[in-house]
């Protein structure tokens, strides 16, 4: 995980259609949980779904604008820099995401899918 | 002072009168002895204002004039509901339908008008309806109750108000009107066709050139139908087909009348002791219906009664705005076309723009505004003063801002205004009455303004008028900021937001941030959720809830933790639960191995540590043992506390457990601004603590005593008594009736004890109860709207499941951990 940028590997994660419009689903990965947001402008985004703040699931809060307000302690986060907006310092990581026609396809590490054991 | 006071008797108690006698006592108080004759049983209110009484924007307290004090004040003898039958001017009394006579050194003669009844078939049939006065507006309201349709004669300014005012309600509105154009006596046809496709978009049905025939029925309306043969359903005709003068008793008393009572320029009537002024009164020929003349009216005979004469009645062109929120229109003058008159038009369909100018002799003489009206007042000055406007032509009709070479400062424009000119069209108010209040009433915001001169408390279009005029009055000591906003994406308060989703019929979340200018594209996480129940509360039957736009335990049904897992709370209807319950939620906490099991502050128990993707499965379980969601998660109904009352407690006077299930499984399922927690306690030991609940009952031997407004949170608050009912039904009734006034009132996040002090305890106590008809009208709106929300939602997502796949949102989109399932 700590090898320069490799190339990226596109994983096919769900339709467009399985997200509300201002909603976000989450999916688990080997690092963790991310969430996939899709805005009211039908943009979607990947960001690490875990608050800078307290660790709070953003795919659980209210997504307007561009931005995710955490249901914890109403942080508001930038969906596309990851950054926390307002007076609040901190950040998320962010993930490319692209769309393959209705397919959403998120941008892993291999090498982190490589090191996934068998279930 | 003269030991014995002359004495002053008036017929008719509405805004001329009114308005006379405030001059009067301001000018020479203690003069008279005042006596009133009002037909109405009822005081001086504002009949501009009935529109939106009708709309529902306002009631009839807010319209009020003159309260009880005034007339207690001022020493006035006020009979309510006596009509004036007879004038004896030999011996110079006036006697009432109920046998009370006044004997008068003046008298005033102010009876108003009368609606004018077509005289068709069935015109006298139930049903048909005018719009004059308080009572035709609570026959409509009360026929809308019932999803009336209905018919309104008439597309003048009247009838369209009456027509807005009955849609906003939720008629089916069909308006019919005689001529080819609406409103054809103050807007021209290119005005009337904006207005016409404006008010078609809101679903008002309109038939032009329509000439009534006939009211069908038998008895009680069941249609109209046309000359042309055309036939429209309905169960109300409204009748706005204009007014006549009222002069029946000055007839009888045989002074000189002529379409109405004929007065001299001082507004006496042929006989010198009895003056006549308002509707009634004929001047010169023209008889008037607006109320900037009817007030200038009262201005002369009050100063030719008080002995200091203020000039005599002069003919001036008074401006014609409609009343409809969201709709501006502004008409002054006369548009008629004429050989030797010019006219400015200016046109943007797109922006639905039309203004219009006549001009005559370099002067304007008539304006008609349609869009934009923010000039009008401008305008009308110009007619008035006769400018002339050959220099200013050019740019005259982009208005008064674009005169000169620099944009003009608007709050300069406000300071270079007279102090007759008319801020406030609704009600008639001109800036020197508003910037007299201000000063002599110490006015520092604007809810006081509104409060105290009406201006811009009805369309609220000259709300920035008014605000500058603050401005300038009040200088530093002015805090436009008074208003607190929702959010950072309007500059709209709660109470603006609210009140303008009823008048301008708001029903989706788009649709207020477009009409309401919402500043972001799609709101923030506080207004959205706030936007959202304002709309379930007002829409109860046709919003669709925007999930999106709950808060995550609104969306999940169960209350998220720290760790992001769940907690869920079944209901235990008034705190009562059974072996069989606790059987099944023993086999749930084993099932899904729920790490911590706690009882709560509401009488039930709590589960805690639920993973999101098993929350489906537990409600299952819990739904089959008969439980539903306690919705500890939301802003509504959560418990009701109580005592075991006379069922087992020694000391108990009343069914306390019992009457606190009856209210839970009534009131269970219901949205409020914030959430409501209950208790009945069955006598004044108080063991539910009752008395720092948002409703609390302590029953004594007597009955039930309610209170409201406790907490026992953030802060610490004992409650306010409502007061002691006899039974249950009652109790219910007056619980159910304070909480919907609470659902259509609060703010979002408001608790009952915020909101409560915010509006007055008393204004709380008047109305649920003192009014049986207001706490009625609550209990029925909530019952209509419980209708849509007393749906237990765990059940509704288990039962819907193999369909609609609703768990998908609990479940991760995707599983990258476990790969070749995938591909």
């Amino acid at each position: 995980m700590n090898a320069p940028f490799p190339a990226m590997s596109w994983v096919a994660i769900g339709q467009l259609s399985d997200i509300p419009v201002r909603g976000a689903r989450c999916v688990v990965t080997p690092m963790g949980k991310i969430g996939i947001f899709r805005t009211a402008a039908n943009e979607v985004y990947a960001i690490e779904d875990h608050c800078p703040h307290k660790g709070g699931p953003l795919t659980q809060g209210i997504v307007h604008g561009g931005a995710v307000t955490c249901p914890l302690h109403n942080w508001v986060i930038d969906l596309k820099t990851g950054e926390a907006q307002g007076a609040d310092e901190g950040r998320v990581k962010t993930l490319p995401l692209r769309l393959d026609g209705e397919v959403i396809e998120l941008g892993l590490d291999p090498s982190v899918l490589a090191e996934t054991p068998p279930a | 002072m003269s030991e014995t006071k002359e004495k002053l008797v008036v017929i008719g108690n509405g805004m001329a009168p009114g308005r006379m006698l405030e001059h009067l006592f301001d000018a020479a108080p203690g003069r008279y002895d005042v006596t009133i004759f009002n037909a109405e049983p009822r005081v001086n209110y504002d009949r501009i204002m009935l529109s939106p009484v009708l709309s529902g924007e306002k009631a009839y307290e807010d319209i009020i004039i003159h309260d009880e004090a005034w007339y207690d004040t001022h020493g006035v003898t006020l009979h309510k509901a006596q009509r004036v039958t007879a004038i004896d001017r030999s011996a110079k009394t006036v006697t009432s339908d109920r046998g009370v006579t006044e004997s008068y050194d003046k008298l005033v003669i102010a009876t108003g008008s009368n609606p004018f009844i077509i005289p068709v078939p069935g015109h006298d049939f139930e049903g048909v309806l005018s719009y004059r006065d308080l009572d035709d507006v609570e026959a409509m309201l009360s026929a809308t109750q019932a999803k009336a349709r209905a018919v309104v004669i008439g597309g003048g300014l009247l009838g369209l108000e009456a027509g807005a005012g009955l849609k906003a309600q939720g008629a089916d509105v069909t308006v019919v009107h005689l001529m080819p154009t609406l409103m054809e006596r103050q807007l021209d046809a290119a005005a009337g066709y904006l207005l016409r496709r404006e008010l078609e978009s809101r679903d008002i049905k309109i038939i032009t050139e329509a000439n009534t025939k006939r009211i069908l029925g038998d008895g009680k309306v069941e249609g109209v139908e046309l000359e042309d043969g055309t036939i429209i359903a309905c169960e109300m005709v409204v009748m706005a087909v204009g007014i006549r003068p009222n002069a029946a008793v000055a007839k009888q008393a045989d002074l000189d009348v002529g379409r109405g009572i004929v007065v001299d320029e001082l507004l006496r009537t042929s006989d010198p002791d009895i003056y006549s002024l308002g509707e009634c009164a004929e001047v010169g020929g023209m008889c008037y219906g607006l109320v900037a003349p009817l007030y200038e009216m009262a201005r002369v005979v009050a100063g030719h009664l008080a002995g200091a004469p203020v000039g005599t009645f002069k003919h001036s062109e008074t401006p014609t705005k409609l009343k409809v929120t969201g709709i501006n229109l502004y008409s002054v003058g006369d548009f008629a076309e004429g050989d030797e008159r010019e006219e400015i038009v200016l046109r943007d369909a797109q922006g639905g723009i039309y203004k219009r100018l006549i001009i005559e002799d370099d002067t304007v003489i008539g304006a008609v505004l349609y869009g934009e009206v923010a000039d009008g007042g401008w305008f009308s000055q110009l007619i008035k003063d006769k400018t002339d406007i050959s220099e200013m032509r050019e740019t005259l009709i982009f208005g008064q801002a674009y005169q000169g070479a620099e944009p003009l400062d608007p709050m300069a424009a406000v300071a270079a205004l007279p102090d007759e000119a008319e801020i406030c069209g609704c009600n008639g108010i001109c800036k020197g009455d508003i910037t007299t209040k201000i000063t002599k009433l110490g006015l520092s915001t604007l809810d006081d303004v509104r409060a105290h001169t009406k201006a811009s408390a009805s369309c609220g279009t000259c709300t920035g008028l008014v605000e500058s005029l603050m401005a300038l009055t009040l200088g530093d000591a002015y805090n436009p900021a008074a208003v607190q906003p929702m959010c950072g994406c309007t500059d709209l308060g709660h109470g603006d937001v609210r009140r303008l989703i009823k008048a301008k019929g708001l029903k989706t979340i788009p649709e207020v941030m477009q009409e309401l200018e919402w500043k972001t594209s799609c709101g923030c996480a506080k207004c959205r959720p706030a936007l959202n129940y304002y709309l379930v509360a007002e829409w109860p039957d046709e919003y669709a809830d925007d999930y999106q736009s709950r808060f995550i335990n609104e969306r999940a049904h169960a209350n998220i933790q720290k760790d992001g897992t769940y907690s869920v709370v079944p209901r235990m209807w008034g705190g009562q639960t059974s072996s069989k319950e606790l059987r099944a939620i023993a086999d749930v906490v084993d099932k899904f191995d729920i790490p911590t099991v706690k009882v709560t502050g509401g009488q039930r128990i709590d589960m805690l540590g639920i993973k999101k993707e098993d929350l489906p499965a537990v409600w299952a379980d819990l739904g089959k043992a008969g439980f539903v969601s306690g919705h500890a998660y939301a802003k509504g109904l959560r418990t009701v506390k109580t005592c075991v009352g006379t069922d087992w407690c020694r000391f108990g006077t009343q069914d306390s457990t019992g009457l606190g299930v009856r209210i839970e499984k009534f009131m269970w399922g219901s949205w409020t601004p914030a959430k409501v927690k209950m208790a009945v306690s069955g006598c004044p030991r108080n063991c539910a603590e009752a008395t720092c609940k948002d409703v609390g009952v302590v029953c004594v031997d007597s009955g039930y005593e309610i209170h409201f407004a406790g907490a026992a949170g953030l802060d610490i608050k004992g409650t306010e008594v409502l007061g002691t009912v006899a039974n249950e039904d009652e109790a219910l009734e007056h619980i159910v009736a304070l909480t919907q006034m609470y659902r259509e009132q609060g703010y979002y996040l408001e608790r009952i004890y915020k909101w409560a002090k915010r509006i007055g305890y008393d204004e709380v106590r008047r109305q649920i109860l003192e009014d049986a008809d207001k706490r009625r009208a609550y209990f029925d709106r909530f019952v209509f709207s419980q209708k849509f929300a007393q749906v237990d939602p765990w059940k509704e997502r288990v039962e819907a499941e193999p369909q609609a796949d609703m768990f998908a949102e609990y479940r991760p989109l995707a599983d990258l951990t476990i790969r070749e399932a995938a591909e």
